[in-house]
């Protein structure tokens, strides 16, 4: 489904990503952890396609497309979905409005027909019940005045909404309490599928507690220095991300 | 100051203007002062942007250019009524094509009780003398120049009056069509409007374009509010693109009265607004709200000034400007509380989207106050569309000029909120949808 290789990107002059490859199969669950400023987020918004980020070398080919040739809306079209770590409020834009507005303009791409506002609130009465949120966030502007952890389950409603065939969550568990971090791991555990993959971005293995990963990775220092199974975050947890640079030394 | 007027085409094109025959004309004191307007406004000419109000808005290309006196063929234009409804509006309705009445476009046959309506043009043949207190002003200052030429030569408009305690259900439709003619005219309109004690109305001023022209409209407006009478006023100004418009109107507001003006400018190359409103009552309300949206190389100024008169008044304005391309916005807002005008509430804001790096928008809200235990706010900005939600409404795969559209509709939001018509306040909204590149 995803295929990175080589993957060097730079930021306002500066390399992040140093040659960084990952494979990710329909269906799977990976983990991206690492310490801070690793280029975990760069990773992110590389593959959503956020300006700013300067592809030097390497590919990213995703259902046999090059990603890093379309445009964000175009990427989210082709079923690439990311979870902001920090999602963008939008006064004056009615969140119901937006999303819809938004599954409209992925099916135009893709040539499907639109959905009509009743059959667009079927779709979402089914979604909210799997995601367990009131319809309260509806008819609220686009994350305005959203609580931190309102805004993450936001993210993942609106994922639910959008069905992509792969979701990029950037550190979405990061300033949740425990209970929200519950209710977004039950939201992302509902949507996983045998076609649906996840890259999860997470500094903590807390969140792995709940959303069970199929593989996990260290990103230090722009590259994938390490990878296994689940047990890898515990050890991580356990030892520190110093242990790594040790063990690599 | 002024340029040199005489050697003007603009000037030059009125030389024939003393001796036309408008209706009303006869009338002595109609007459005079038309003349004296006339004579005053060619010994002036147009200002130029050393004059404070004109400061932003330079007329050295319309001096350029000469205007016919009149279209003598507007009675005669083809226009599609299609054109002139807006959704949810059926009641009375006056059309004028190039500044002249048409009788045949317009609904006045069943007016309600309470309610009269005519033309101008009429009501100077039947009944000017009630006109004769708002016909017979002199305009004195440098920057009232169009003042003085719409008094000088407007021999038709609106004459609109309540009754006092009459409710006028529904809205009064005024269209102002602007269509192709013989060569470039300039057309001036005059609307006198009065609503009387505890009356009550819902006014719609619309301008529209029926066929590509270059013509140049002014009109002023009198709006008077007695005690306690309650005014709703739309403008849905959507005039040719090339066309030039030029608007003052004066209000004035009577104790407990409340007049709210909802305000969205598209149209035309040139546009000037002046709204100059007077709280001349205790406890008299205004608000007004607007949005201009600017594209191509549009230039839109609107010079509001609110004079808080009276005890315990009332403002609030909330206006936006959106400026796309090489396009030119221009926002004024005067807000002052005169001595005596204690227990006032005035707040003012304006908020300004630039678009392109090409676009300029100047804004400058002025407070002056002279009274006791006022509350005042007034604050403006310009700035741009916010990248990180421009981005993340991409990411969820909206495309980029829909994004754009999406969030500068959002950003106009805030000045149709409080339009109580919904139907016309969708309508505003699609409208605005539109007229973005």
């Amino acid at each position: 489904m995803l295929k990175i290789e080589n993957l060097h990107a730079r930021v306002e002059g500066k390399d992040i990503l140093k040659g960084l490859s990952l494979t990710v199969n329909p269906g799977e669950v990976h983990a991206i952890m690492g310490p801070n400023g690793a280029g975990k987020s760069t990773l992110g918004n590389v593959l959503s396609g956020r300006d700013g980020y300067e592809v030097t070398e390497g590919s990213v080919i995703f259902e046999g497309r090059d990603l890093l040739a379309l445009e964000p809306e175009e990427r989210a079209a082709a079923g690439v979905f990311l979870a902001f770590q920090y999602p963008v409020e939008i006064p004056g834009v009615n969140n119901t409005y937006f999303l819809r507005a938004a599954l409209n303009a992925q099916r135009k791409q893709r040539g499907e027909p639109e959905l009509d506002s009743m059959q667009f609130l079927k779709l979402v009465r089914e979604k909210l019940k799997i995601m367990q949120i009131s319809d309260e966030l509806l008819h609220r502007a686009v994350n305005e005045g959203f609580s931190g952890g309102e805004k993450k389950r936001n993210e993942i409603f609106q994922m639910a909404v959008l069905e992509p065939k792969l979701a990029i969550l950037d550190e979405t568990d990061s300033g949740l309490d425990i209970d929200a971090l519950k209710q977004v791991a039950q939201g992302v555990n509902a949507l996983r599928s045998a076609e649906r993959s996840f890259l999860m971005i997470t500094h903590y293995q807390r969140l792995l507690d709940y959303v069970e990963p199929d593989f996990v990775h260290v990103l230090a220092d722009g590259r994938i220095v390490e990878s296994g199974d689940k047990t890898l975050a515990l050890k991580l947890e356990e030892h520190g991300y110093a242990w790594l640079s040790e063990a690599n030394a | 100051m002024s340029q040199s007027p005489a050697s003007l085409p603009f000037i030059d094109g009125l030389r024939d203007a003393a001796g036309l025959r408008l209706p009303g004309s006869g009338l002595a004191w109609l007459d005079a002062a038309r003349r004296e307007n006339l004579e005053a406004f060619i010994a002036a000419g147009l200002p130029d942007t050393r004059t404070e109000a004109w400061k932003y808005t330079a007329l050295r290309a319309l001096g350029q250019r000469r205007f016919a006196l009149g279209d003598a063929a507007a009675a005669s234009h083809s226009i599609d009524t299609h054109a002139l409804k807006l959704p949810g509006v059926d009641g009375p309705r006056l059309v004028f094509v190039n500044g002249v009445f048409r009788a045949d476009l317009s609904r006045l046959e069943t007016l309600p009780p309470g309610l009269t309506l005519q033309p101008l043009s009429q009501a100077l043949e039947s009944d000017p003398e009630p006109l004769r207190f708002a016909l017979s002003r002199h305009y004195r200052e440098t920057g009232d120049a169009f003042a003085r030429l719409n008094a000088a030569l407007a021999g038709d408009g609106t004459v609109l009056r309540v009754a006092a305690g009459a409710r006028i259900a529904k809205p009064v439709h005024i269209c102002f069509v602007g269509t192709a003619a013989q060569g470039d005219v300039a057309w001036h309109v005059r609307n006198v409007i009065e609503l009387g004690e505890g009356a009550k109305l819902d006014l719609i001023e619309h301008h529209l374009s029926s066929a590509p022209h270059k013509h140049l409209g002014t009109l002023a407006s009198d709006i008077v509010l007695q005690n306690g009478a309650q005014l709703q006023h739309v403008l849905l100004q959507n005039a040719g693109e090339d066309s030039s418009l030029i608007r003052r109107g004066s209000l004035h507001l009577g104790a407990r009265s409340q007049a709210a003006l909802h305000v969205l400018e598209l149209g035309g190359a040139l546009v000037r607004h002046d709204l100059h409103a007077e709280l001349r009552g205790d406890e008299a309300r205004l608000d007004t709200r607007g949005v201009f949206v600017l594209r191509g190389r549009q230039h839109i100024d609107t010079q509001l000034s609110i004079r808080h008169q009276a005890l315990n008044t009332a403002s609030e304005s909330i206006w936006r400007g959106v400026a796309d391309e090489r396009s030119r916005g221009v926002f004024r807002g005067a807000i002052v509380v005169a001595e005596g005008a204690d227990g006032a509430d005035a707040s003012l804001s304006n908020k300004n989207l630039l678009l392109s790096a090409l676009a300029e928008i100047d804004t400058k809200p002025e407070l002056e106050i002279y009274a006791d235990e006022v509350k005042a706010a007034h604050g403006a900005t310009v700035g741009q569309l916010d990248e990180r939600a421009l981005f993340y409404l991409r990411s969820r795969g909206l495309p980029q000029a829909e994004a754009r559209a999406l969030l500068t509709a959002a950003f106009c939001r805030a000045v149709f909120a409080t339009l109580p018509n919904e139907t016309l306040r969708d309508h505003f909204s699609d409208a605005l949808l539109a007229h973005l590149p």
